[in-house]
């Protein structure tokens, strides 16, 4: 683990609670400094360098590779292929638990999908492993590549997302359509987007005997170490996996991909430590992306603009060898209420590696389409966008009939709304104008993302010195987990933050489960909890039990640890500090562990799930077609939050994503070779700086004691939905065109003069 | 990488004769020029660094009122000199349309006139590619090609030459110095680009060796300072390349126009001058159906090479409202979103 210095200005020392504090991230410092150590900065002596050859082709074989000529390259030292490569223990086609895809490490001279690694160079020098990867000039036999949403033969898929059933039924939608007095039925597509986190997966590998030691920045440290450990049939024990900074993840560096494992194979094909960094272009394949959707909502309303029946269907795709189904119907489970739903999904199979979780897997392409559908819907009625949502406000989860842990979600409206100035909007399309001659257009949408826990252990320390620490394997991806996580660790322990030795991001350290699903700080954070109550207990007993403390007697529900210190509850007068309690019990230190994890009482009981509405203003050149997002305003109702200044990036973040997700973000896609023609961040576009508006985030205040200890609700992805919508439909009403292929582009807009 | 040699030359003479033999190329600031390297696009022997070259970094008004523009002056300084920005108000707005701030910085004068297509299918060293390899067959033909060419074009080659600077220069006439094995000699910029034809491999009129040294704008250039403006269309905001650009110029006099200079980007092989449409604006009211016809006489040629009709419409508006806005006036700062239909967007953040 490097020496973390994390800087916390003497303005944020607050004495009491730190949940809650606008803390600016602590290790804002050593990356501004260029001291924060990512993966593909470590250097072990004597490392080299492997650069992965990746396929050309989309399907087919390799039929041949010049290792000969690679090898003739000064500094080249070997060549991994499939004849010549250290043996797995395990065939890494066996899918042994869910969480485990098919990766492509050399096993075959198959070819599934373009930018497929096909052989790993390793040489002296990145320059020298480059034109080795280039002097082996693959050739191939190509079979006509699978691509698009009509690729072949459709079919339902077993489940979709993890584990979600791929139909769901409330009532009689067919009746409901029927009896409708107003009805749409609209197909919307979204394109395949690559996550494109800004540090590209990277691995350094060093083995020494058996024992095994890996940089490589991971979402999930725990799945990662498993994973190595049955494909190199080794100990868990003997895999050290230090994962300190991420350059975003998005999901795409969850779950341990081919190319890793790539760089362990190779460092154990040589004999040395070995780096192993993907190229730009080498993220679109090997690494997951989100996948396309084709998706259709039929939608009906009685004569006041009830819901009688909402219809979604999601068409998606899945590589040719695996399978992960993007869940975008689901979107239509928990906003509106109606009294018939059905949500069906179905595939076909295409050439491209298999689709992942990318920030809101589901939700993010299903809000897109439902909250355009809305809209439309909205429209036939003829009644205000907001006004129709509030009509259709789901009192309890429509598709379950459960009540909500806690939904805000109207207080969201109201304040988004005011905020925005909503009221003032006309209900026509095309109406508005700004004193330069633009259109102008105003948009709304809802977001929601579960509220989900997973499993986490944290361990938690105090020490004779009057200082504590805080170890879990979290995993800070830019979203502030050295931060956030500590200032909850510094509350557990009683302690100012600066006393706590918080540590994070190695696979020595307890499990911290995935960094996932907006999950990390509910689940994380309630270990830690537990943790700390556990030791802050034993702490308490050394002093309620020892009759020469202030404490005696006070029994352990009777003190309160603040400020290094233990408390009698029913008399602040009375009590003792930690270094006193140590000190006089002779021991120098006390430990203790707790977990976290979901509730399943509470999650049988109740519906669980952030909420927020998104106001989006655009404005649209009436005859050119360019589209410039100028305003937006998001409020998020999310459990209790943090680090309110943490959490409004992650929305900025998210709020940034819906606008890219409508208006720029699509894999240009060769119809005939199934090759991704903009893998390179210059044509794939996002927003840059001068698409950004100023964002206006509102948090709304929402208290839930059912989603756990903490009442903490994620924010990680929420923010993606209901924003791209929001564009969407802004774009609409400014120019009275329906756009429902994404990204939006120019010559949709210019039907009209 | 292939390995290569590298050369920094004392002298423009010294330059021209390490880059006459095969396999040899310019560098000036690589900012499009070691991309393709490393992508496996232009694998050179040789580059011949000509960022070191005394006395190409000027930019001078000669006697006659022409300007001399070095090669080696990079885009943003350009771009921020007062005086040209003022004379040549177009060409500045161009200029910081351009890519973003940081490439801006680097790239050189030369090196923007001779950057390569941006075409998908050129980058890709897996597709099919006349311009990359004479007679491999072009995959952009029936490919993803919404932004390709719709003038100009050919069947062995749909690519556009993408760069925004080039299009006001044409509109005004812009001479290029090239220094080459015998001597200097000077040629129109509309002359150093060339249409695919059946050799879209040859891009420009440049021999081996042959070194752009500067780029001059005539005398009469400066008669348009008052009206001119350039327009692009793009994806985003900022930092991202034309669908359809064009650059309008016009000397009004007693309320007509004298003469009209327009040209448009992102539509042609080339930078494309649009003499017909100059023609019918001589000497007429500046009026919205007259801007209308010159659009239409702009682009009678055009037809789409793909999935890109959208382009020769999105064409016609440009013209026109490039236009309009050169009648209307050049504005007195360049704007903060310079180039953009955002432009009078109040607020704007800068690109
Ligand atoms: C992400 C990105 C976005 C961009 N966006 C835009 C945009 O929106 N608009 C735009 O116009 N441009 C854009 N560009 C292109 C940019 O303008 C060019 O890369 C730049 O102008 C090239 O200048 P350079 O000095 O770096 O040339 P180099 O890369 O060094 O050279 C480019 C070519 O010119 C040749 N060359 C250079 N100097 C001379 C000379 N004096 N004589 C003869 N040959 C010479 C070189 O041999 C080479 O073939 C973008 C580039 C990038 C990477
Ligand atoms: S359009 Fe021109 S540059 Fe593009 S692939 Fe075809 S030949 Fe090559």
């Amino acid at each position: 683990m490097p020496e973390l210095n994390l800087s916390s200005s003497p303005a944020h020392l607050r004495h009491g609670s730190n949940i809650g504090q606008p803390l600016t991230r602590r290790d804002g410092v050593l990356k501004v400094k260029g001291q924060a150590t990512y993966a593909a900065d470590n250097h072990p002596p004597g490392m080299l360098f492997a650069v992965m050859a990746v396929a050309s082709i989309a399907r087919g074989r390799v039929t041949s590779l010049d290792v000969a000529a690679a090898k003739r390259h000064p500094g080249v030292v070997d060549v991994m292929t499939p004849d010549h490569k250290p043996q797995l223990a395990i065939d890494p086609e066996i899918k042994t638990n869910p969480f485990v895809f098919r990766m492509e490490v050399l096993q075959s001279d198959e070819v599934r999908y373009a930018n497929q690694p096909i052989a790993v160079v390793i040489a002296e020098t990145l320059e020298a492993a480059t034109e080795g990867a280039v002097l082996l000039a693959p050739r191939y036999e190509t079979l006509p590549a699978l691509v698009g949403l009509d690729a072949g033969e459709s079919y339902v898929p077993p489940v979709v997302g993890v584990g979600n059933p791929t139909e769901n039924h409330l009532g009689d939608v067919e009746a409901g359509l029927t009896a409708a007095e107003k009805q749409i039925d609209a197909i919307y597509e979204t394109p395949p987007q690559y996550h494109n986190a800004m540090e590209p997966h990277a691995i350094v590998a060093a083995w020494n005997g058996d024992s095994l030691q890996i940089d490589m920045p991971t979402q999930g440290l725990m799945l990662s170490l498993a994973r190595v450990a049955e494909l190199f049939g080794i100990a868990h024990d003997k895999i050290h996996i230090r994962s300190p900074f991420l350059g975003g993840g998005f999901g795409s560096k969850g779950l341990m991909a081919g190319p890793p494992v790539l760089g362990i194979m190779a460092a154990k094909l040589v004999g040395k430590p070995v780096k192993l960094v993907l190229r730009r272009e080498q993220m679109y394949g090997p690494v997951g992306h989100r996948a396309p959707t084709r998706q259709r909502l039929r939608i009906g309303t009685d004569g006041e603009g009830r819901l009688t029946a909402l219809d979604h269907h999601a068409r998606t795709v899945s590589s040719t060898f695996d399978d992960f189904y993007e869940p975008a119907a689901d979107a239509s489970h928990t906003l509106y209420a109606s009294p018939a739903i059905r949500t069906s999904h179905d595939a076909v199979r295409v050439n491209t590696g298999t689709p992942l979780f990318m920030r809101a897997p589901g939700e993010a392409t299903g809000s897109i389409a439902l909250e355009s559908a809305i809209d439309e819907m909205a429209w036939a009625c003829g009644m205000d966008p907001l006004a129709f949502r509030l009509k259709n406000y789901a009192e309890v989860e429509p598709i379950t009939g459960k009540p909500f842990s806690s939904k805000a979600l109207r207080a969201c409206y109201e304040q988004g709304a005011a905020r925005f100035g909503w009221a003032k909007r006309s209900l026509q399309p095309r109406q508005m104008r700004d004193d330069a001659g633009l259109l102008v257009g105003w948009g709304m949408g809802t977001a929601t993302f579960p509220a989900l826990m997973f499993q986490a252990e944290a361990r938690a320390v105090l020490r004779r010195d009057g200082s504590g620490a805080m170890e879990i394997g979290a995993h800070d991806m830019g979203q502030g987990a050295w931060t956030a996580l500590a200032q909850i660790a510094a509350d557990e322990l009683g302690l100012d933050i600066d006393r706590v030795e918080f540590k994070a991001g190695s696979s020595d350290l307890p499990d911290a489960g995935i960094a996932g699903g907006s999950a990390h700080t509910a689940t994380a954070g309630a270990a830690i909890h537990s943790a700390g109550a556990a030791v802050v207990a034993k702490l308490a007993d050394l002093a309620t039990n020892d009759e020469r403390s202030p404490l005696f007697g006070a029994g352990n529900a009777g003190v309160i640890a603040r400020d290094g210190r233990l408390i009698r509850r029913d008399d602040e007068t009375r009590g003792e500090s930690y270094v006193e309690i140590l000190a006089r019990a002779g021991v120098a230190e006390v430990e203790a562990r707790g977990t976290g994890a979901p509730n399943p009482a509470a999650m049988e009981e109740y519906a669980m799930h952030a909420h927020g509405a998104v106001f989006a203003e655009v404005k649209v050149d009436p005859e050119l077609g360019q589209v410039r997002v100028t305003r937006m305003v998001g409020a998020f109702a999310a459990g209790r939050i943090v680090n309110p200044h943490l959490v409004k990036s992650q929305l900025f973040g998210g709020m940034i994503w819906g606008m890219s997700f409508a208006l720029h973000e699509e894999a240009i896609t060769d119809r005939r070779s199934g090759r991704i023609m903009n893998a390179n961040l210059g044509e794939y576009h996002i927003p840059v700086n001068a698409d950004v508006p100023p964002l206006d985030v509102i948090t709304v205040e929402e208290h839930d004691p059912h989603v756990n200890a903490l009442g903490i609700k994620g924010v990680g992805e929420i923010g993606i939905t209901g924003s791209a919508g929001a564009v969407a439909n802004a774009v609409w009403h400014a120019t009275g065109v329906r756009v429902r292929r994404f990204p939006i582009k120019i010559e949709e807009l210019l039907t009209q003069r | 990488m292939k390995p290569f040699d590298y050369i920094r030359p004392a002298t423009v003479a010294e330059a021209v004769a390490a880059a006459v033999q095969p396999g040899a190329v310019y560098l000036a600031a690589g900012t499009n020029l070691l991309d393709l390297m490393k992508g496996g696009v232009s694998r050179p022997d040789r580059l011949v660094d000509v960022t070191h070259l005394d006395g190409l970094d000027g930019i001078e008004t000669l006697a006659d009122g022409s300007l001399r523009i070095g090669t080696l002056v990079s885009n943003a300084d350009l771009a921020h000199d007062a005086n040209f920005a003022k004379s040549y108000p177009a060409v500045a707005e161009a200029l910081l349309s351009g890519a973003s701030a940081q490439l801006r910085n680097a790239a050189t004068v030369g090196g923007n006139l001779l950057q390569r297509t941006r075409c998908a299918y050129f980058y890709d060293t897996a597709s099919r590619c006349n311009k990359r390899e004479a007679g491999l067959g072009c995959d952009a033909r029936d490919g993803e090609n919404r932004t390709h060419a719709v003038l100009g074009w050919s069947e062995s080659c749909i690519a556009t030459h993408p760069s925004d600077f080039c299009v006001p220069l044409l509109a005004l006439d812009a001479v290029v110095e090239i220094e080459g094995r015998n001597g200097r000699r000077e040629i129109a910029l509309d002359a150093l680009h060339r249409l695919p034809a059946n050799t879209p491999e040859r891009e420009s009129a440049l021999e081996p060796g042959d070194l752009v040294v500067a780029v001059r704008l005539p005398p009469a250039a400066r008669g348009f300072a008052t009206h001119a403006r350039y327009l692009k269309v793009r994806e985003r905001t900022s930092y991202a390349f034309a669908v359809v650009s064009a650059a309008a110029a016009l000397r009004i006099e007693n309320g007509k126009v004298a003469e009209a200079r327009l040209a448009l980007g992102g539509v042609a092989a080339k930078p494309w001058r649009a003499r017909a449409a100059e023609d019918v604006l001589k000497g007429v009211t500046p009026t919205a159906d007259a801007f209308q016809e010159a659009a239409w006489r702009a682009l009678t040629d055009a037809k789409p090479s793909g999935d890109n009709a959208f382009k020769i419409e999105l064409a016609r508006r440009i013209v026109v409202r490039a236009l309009t806005l050169a009648a209307a006036g050049t504005p007195a700062r360049i704007p903060a979103l310079p180039a953009s239909p955002f432009a009078s967007t109040s607020g704007a953040i800068h690109a």
